[in-house]
């Protein structure tokens, strides 16, 4: 029983942060533009995709296990390169599918956005698919794969407290950045009023670019996060993912960050609790009706869950209607 | 000059009409996919027909007929299989067909097939359909799709030795077919279920180990295809279950072992395309593969081989019935689902029930195990099917 409880904690808290660096993405980009950035789950599979690439490349000779670099710095040129890349990429999709669509109607860009998500989704197909690759095996090093210490019959990884350091320190530095930083105050600027942050000197379109050259570099982190803890990836990996990360958003509060982060971590736990839930029937002889919500139903308990919520508190956990939204 | 023309002609014509009375032709055809991405498997059954009928050629001779080989490309396309069929159908040289690789493709052919009364022995097809249909030209030497769950629940139960397994399906109709008659079988011999479900989940199967963990069952039986239980072996064993994961034909891939990394060990499977060293009798003919194609002997070479020999025996005790003259093709069709053979196969004594299916098909069961430094494929152990007389 005991076990059961901290594998569903420990899991969830884990699968959470990861949402939770997804849905900052999402979250910022929707506090400055009031929109639905649908291509991001696509950047951040990309990152997944950079991380594959860096350790493939970067992977030891299989004849001398020895040779090559040490694997944190293997994650750590993973980890750079990925930000590099999606960021520029998120950069990239404003200016071309954003920026042009910036005074149009609401539910133009969203369209665009769809797009896209379709478009990126072929790109990583044919890119991946010129080198007779559909389903991709990211070659974790083993370093990542061994365990740390145990908590009940749950064996926490290196890679797993990799996670929460990177999570963490992304967290405290994206704080900093908006919160007491020039340009992050500009950002606030132009999310509250775009009109009168460019009176007062500010370039929206710089910020905005900024903005989403920042959620791009997160989304490319949580990439190279969810490629170690998931390590089977395809071209359509990251439209699961990315629904949920949204979902944590909208559950938080959308244009919240710290929302984005309660949100994250309460769908992570939620969903496993959910995906476990029959398990009970084991524990409880009383619950054997419990049974019948098998595995596959944690997505639909996850749902329900952010339905619920919204029922009573529309603008989410964290979510005020005056809110300073970034 | 006009006299020499017209004596060549003469020449020429005399020549023609004198290897006709000496031989009759008798053509085998073979159907299987020669382009596209399943031709590795469709070449292998091409190439073994021809082989087993270039090695009779000469007992033909001897009687009288001049065995020919005529290969068809199905594609793995239905259409063009039916297309091929019909051709097939057109040219009364052909007595029999062996092929073809894909179910989805013999299934149709199989009726253009049945009026004209042209035998086919499958290789491959393992889709219960094939045979269901009960058509009186339509055999096979595999095993069916149907046996394949019941197999692998008995090898866990008899070799394995399991008290309480793990079931688990992908929701597609093949994967939760397969795990359903696992199941079954698995109750019927008084293995508790621990569990029994169907997931979609490509990535995370956290909650579903987690389950698996409290349930604490002797070994999992997964209907599904490679693509999910790689990863989710991976998972699995990363947690710290080591226990066996079986399931069906559906894992049978190099990338199962590159998606399931380490965590491939003890994953079992059954399948109906023996790997060669499961079949000692196959040595020798797989050199002399090796030696004409210049490429490995694999599972459907035997099979295809042996299907040949069915279809070429089927033709000779069909001229011997008809007093050494050419049989009609009902003649061979009667012949083929009368077959006896007990020796000179590779995969062991055929013979086949009314509907076509071969009553003593062997399922092969695969292991991933430790081969030198790495994880590879081997050769657990056979099952024997029974298919009833019907």
């Amino acid at each position: 029983m005991e076990s059961l409880l901290t594998d569903i904690l420990i899991n969830g808290l884990l699968l959470g942060t990861l949402y939770a660096i997804i849905a900052l993405g999402y979250t910022m980009v929707y506090g400055i533009l009031q929109l639905i950035n649908f291509a991001h789950s696509e950047v951040f599979l990309t990152g997944a995709v950079v991380a594959f690439e860096t350790f493939r490349l970067l992977a030891p000779d299989p004849a001398n296990p020895g040779s090559g670099l040490n694997p944190y710095l293997v994650l750590a040129i993973a980890l750079v390169v990925a930000m590099i890349v999606c960021g520029l990429l998120n950069v990239v999709i404003e200016r071309l599918a954003y920026r042009p669509l910036r005074n149009a109607p609401k539910l133009v860009p969203l369209i665009s956005a769809i797009g896209v998500s379709l478009i990126l989704q072929d790109v990583i197909k044919l890119l991946e698919g010129f080198q007779g690759r559909f389903q991709l095996a990211v070659n974790v090093p083993e370093t990542f794969t061994q365990t740390v210490f145990s908590v009940g019959d749950t064996n926490v990884k290196v890679r797993d407290l990799a996670l929460v350091v990177v999570a963490a320190v992304m967290l405290f530095s994206l704080d900093r950045l908006v919160n007491h930083s020039k340009p992050g105050r500009a950002i606030r600027a132009v999310a509250q009023d775009r009109v009168t942050a460019g009176l007062m000197g500010i370039d929206a379109n710089r910020m905005i670019a900024l903005t989403f050259a920042i959620g791009g570099a997160l989304g490319g982190v949580g990439g190279v996060l969810f490629a170690m803890k998931f390590p089977n990836l395809d071209p359509y990996s990251g439209t699961i993912p990315g629904i949920k990360a949204f979902s944590a958003a909208v559950l938080g509060g959308i244009g919240s960050i710290p929302g984005a982060v309660l949100g994250g971590l309460v769908l992570g736990v939620v969903e496993n609790f959910l995906g476990v839930l029959s398990s009970f029937s084991f524990v409880f002889p009383k619950l054997s009706f419990l049974a019948a919500i098998g595995a596959q139903y944690k997505d639909v308990g996850a749902f329900i869950t952010l339905i619920v919520i919204l029922i009573f508190k529309p603008s989410g956990l964290l979510g005020r209607s005056t809110t300073e939204k970034v | 000059m006009k006299k020499l023309g017209l004596s060549i002609l003469t020449l020429a014509g005399a020549m023609a009409l004198g290897s006709a009375n000496a031989a009759q032709v008798i053509k085998i055809a073979s159907m299987s996919p020669l382009t596209g991405s399943s031709s590795d498997l469709g070449l292998q059954i091409r190439n073994a027909t021809e082989m087993a009928i270039k090695e009779q050629k000469a007992a033909f001779l001897k009687m009288g007929f001049d065995l020919q080989f005529v290969a068809y490309d199905d594609q793995a396309d239905p259409t063009t299989g039916t297309a091929n069929a019909r051709r097939i159908a057109a040219d009364n040289s052909i007595l029999a067909m062996v092929g073809t690789l894909n179910s989805g493709v013999v299934i149709p052919s199989s009726e253009v097939l049945a009026p004209a009364h042209v035998a086919i022995v499958s290789p491959a097809n393992t889709n219960p359909k094939v045979t269901d249909r009960a058509l009186s030209n339509m055999n096979r030497i595999c095993a069916r799709d149907d046996s394949q769950g019941p197999a692998g629940a008995d090898f866990l139960i008899d070799t394995v030795k399991v008290k309480k397994v793990y079931v688990l399906n992908d929701k597609t109709p093949y994967g939760q077919g397969l795990a359903d008659a696992a199941e079954a079988r698995l109750k019927s011999k008084g293995v508790t279920i621990s569990f029994s479900e169907g997931t979609d989940e490509k990535s995370d199967f956290s909650s579903i180990i987690t389950k698996i963990k409290q349930a604490k069952p002797d070994a999992i039986y997964f209907g599904g295809l490679y693509g999910q239980v790689g990863p989710f072996a991976k998972q699995l064993r990363e947690a710290g279950v080591a226990i066996p994961v079986m399931g069906g034909d559906g894992y049978d891939s190099p990338d199962l072992l590159s998606l399931a990394g380490a965590g491939a060990k003890d994953i079992y499977f059954t399948t109906v395309a023996p790997p060669l060293e499961a079949v000692p009798a196959a040595k020798a003919v797989a050199a002399r593969y090796k030696a004409a194609y210049k490429k490995d002997m694999a599972g459907f070479g035997i099979m295809g081989y042996d299907s040949a020999n069915v279809v070429l025996a089927g033709v000779m005790s069909a001229i011997k019935a008809n007093g050494g003259k050419l049989p009609t093709r009902v003649q061979v069709e009667t012949a083929v689902r009368k077959t006896n053979l007990t020796s000179g196969t590779l995969t062991g004594a055929i013979d086949f029930n009314s509907v076509g299916d071969r009553t003593t098909a062997k399922m092969f069961i695969i292991q991933v195990k430790n081969a030198g430094s790495k994880l590879d494929f081997s050769t657990a152990g056979t099952v024997n099917v029974k298919v009833a007389k019907q």
